[in-house]
């Protein structure tokens, strides 16, 4: 350990030898900022070797291995928010001509948006790739009629807690998407299913989860996170003061 | 009069500071695995608390070592865990080296890394851990630096601990040590022959018992 007292006090035969203690622990502090400093590579070339494997990884172990491009869960209630496919429904409605509540068969009967995109987190891991299909936000919105004066969306969950919103242009844009399928298969629970939002050009907390209303508004409502501090234009790379490559 | 049964190993500020530093590392790899296991973590839920709760836990885990340096116990052992000896190098070359046939003082070179190595990682986690929390605060690749090394760390630490149980567990008179202060003197003979005899000069019958030695059973 560290030489924290004068070593002439009290000197007992077993204190004799080299302070290798002291070496070891600001060998691995030298270590730990190098290491800040330049991990980045160094996560970058292991995230290159390790991918390949996680692809075809059936056991789902591989995930345990510290890479930087894997999904973690966040929710911001006690536990998994619950819908099975029977019992979930989307409500429609505000400043719309025609308010609907749909279920997961009304949305497989509209048309169909499929997406190959990254998802990137703003605390900094990325997924690249996903494949993501639903339905995409403009077509539902000309489906229920947006009124003269709506400005903006917003987003709830059936956690009943996380809320999110977009302007009314950045809600027409093609790469956002009402989402029932993502990676090959429904939306799984901890992914945010039955039903979540997927906004391909934004940063992963606009993609609310467990999405179970849209509501059409005058002005846009900031959400959970971003009465936390985040930005409302959660563009990947040009906001939050980060440089990300663009997802979309 | 005779030599003293039992020798005293660590006195109850040692035994605090052990226990708080490891309740404190046993939140800190708890709290991990719920934020890093998915399973886990989908079913815990509640991330911003259980996140709260490990960056507390882990920003405390020097306290019990600096308010340890109160003691003069502590600082003698911290002394002691700081040198490497001629014969801690053999000991750790040495393929019999339980045999008592190495001068070993009161900790052996095991005892030594595991203790340098717990401190340098509390260090770095908590360097780390900040740059990850307080990421505002930094260039972005650096937090995916802190990262890296955080993960990585963690998974070494992990290992460390199961390797500190696993060798306590192998030696129940080395455990009573930590938990009730005092060991057997042929215990101290076999595994710390230096220190035991520093600790009891002449161990011939009529020889003087020092103070730190008590000379009932083992309770």
């Amino acid at each position: 350990m560290t030489d924290l007292i004068d070593e002439s006090t009290d000197a007992q035969p077993d204190e004799g030898g080299r302070p290798i203690g002291r070496r070891i622990v600001l060998g691995m502090v030298g270590l730990g900022v190098l290491g800040v400093v330049f991990g980045k590579h160094l996560q970058d070339a292991e995230n290159a070797v390790l991918r390949p494997v996680e692809e075809h990884d059936p056991t789902g172990l591989s995930s345990l291995v510290p890479a930087g491009d894997s999904f973690r869960f966040y929710s911001i209630t006690g536990s998994e928010p619950h819908r099975t496919p029977d019992d979930y429904r989307l409500t429609v409605d505000g400043m719309v001509d025609r308010p609907i509540t749909l279920t997961l068969a009304d949305l497989a009967s509209m048309p169909q948006t499929a997406l190959v995109k990254d998802f990137q987190c703003v605390t900094g891991w990325r997924v690249p790739g996903v494949h993501w299909a639903g339905v995409a936000l403009p077509d539902l919105l000309d489906h229920v009629g947006v009124q003269k004066g709506a400005a903006a969306v917003q987003f709830t969950s059936f956690d009943g807690e996380y809320t999110e919103s977009l302007s009314l242009d950045q809600a027409r844009r093609r790469d956002v998407l009402v989402a029932t399928q993502m990676l090959g298969g429904p939306v799984s629970r901890a992914h945010g299913g039955p039903v979540r939002l997927y906004v391909a050009p934004m940063y992963g907390y606009k993609s609310a989860k467990w999405l179970s209303g849209i509501k059409v508004t005058s002005a846009v409502i900031p959400g959970f996170w971003e009465d936390n501090g985040y930005d409302i234009d959660a563009w990947v790379g040009k906001s939050n003061g980060r440089s990300d490559a663009p997802t979309s | 009069m005779h030599p003293p049964a039992e020798l005293l190993r660590f006195t109850r500020g040692e035994h605090w500071v052990h226990r708080t530093t490891a309740l404190l590392m046993g939140i800190c790899l708890a709290t991990a695995a719920i934020l890093y296991v998915g399973a886990l973590a989908t079913a815990v839920g509640n991330r911003a608390i259980i996140e709260w709760i490990h960056v507390i836990a882990g920003l405390s885990l020097p306290a019990p070592t600096l308010i340890g340096l109160l003691s003069k116990a502590f600082r003698g052992d911290v002394r002691r865990l700081n040198r490497f000896s001629a014969s801690d190098w053999k000991w750790l070359r040495s393929s019999t080296r339980r045999g008592g046939t190495l001068p070993i003082g009161k900790f052996n070179a095991g005892q030594k890394l595991n203790a340098n190595f717990q401190l340098g990682a509390i260090l770095v986690m908590m360097l780390t851990g900040s740059v990850m929390r307080f990421a505002n605060h930094w260039p972005i690749e650096w937090r995916t630096g802190a990262t890296f090394v955080h993960d990585w760390i963690a998974y070494a630490i992990l290992a460390v601990v199961l390797g500190h149980v696993y060798m306590a567990n192998r030696d129940p008179e080395a455990m009573r040590g930590m938990r009730t202060g005092y060991v057997p003197l042929t215990w101290a003979e076999r595994e710390h022959g230096e220190w035991a005899a520093r600790e009891v000069p002449n161990t011939m019958p009529d020889g003087e018992t020092p103070a730190p030695a008590r000379s009932h059973g083992p309770r």
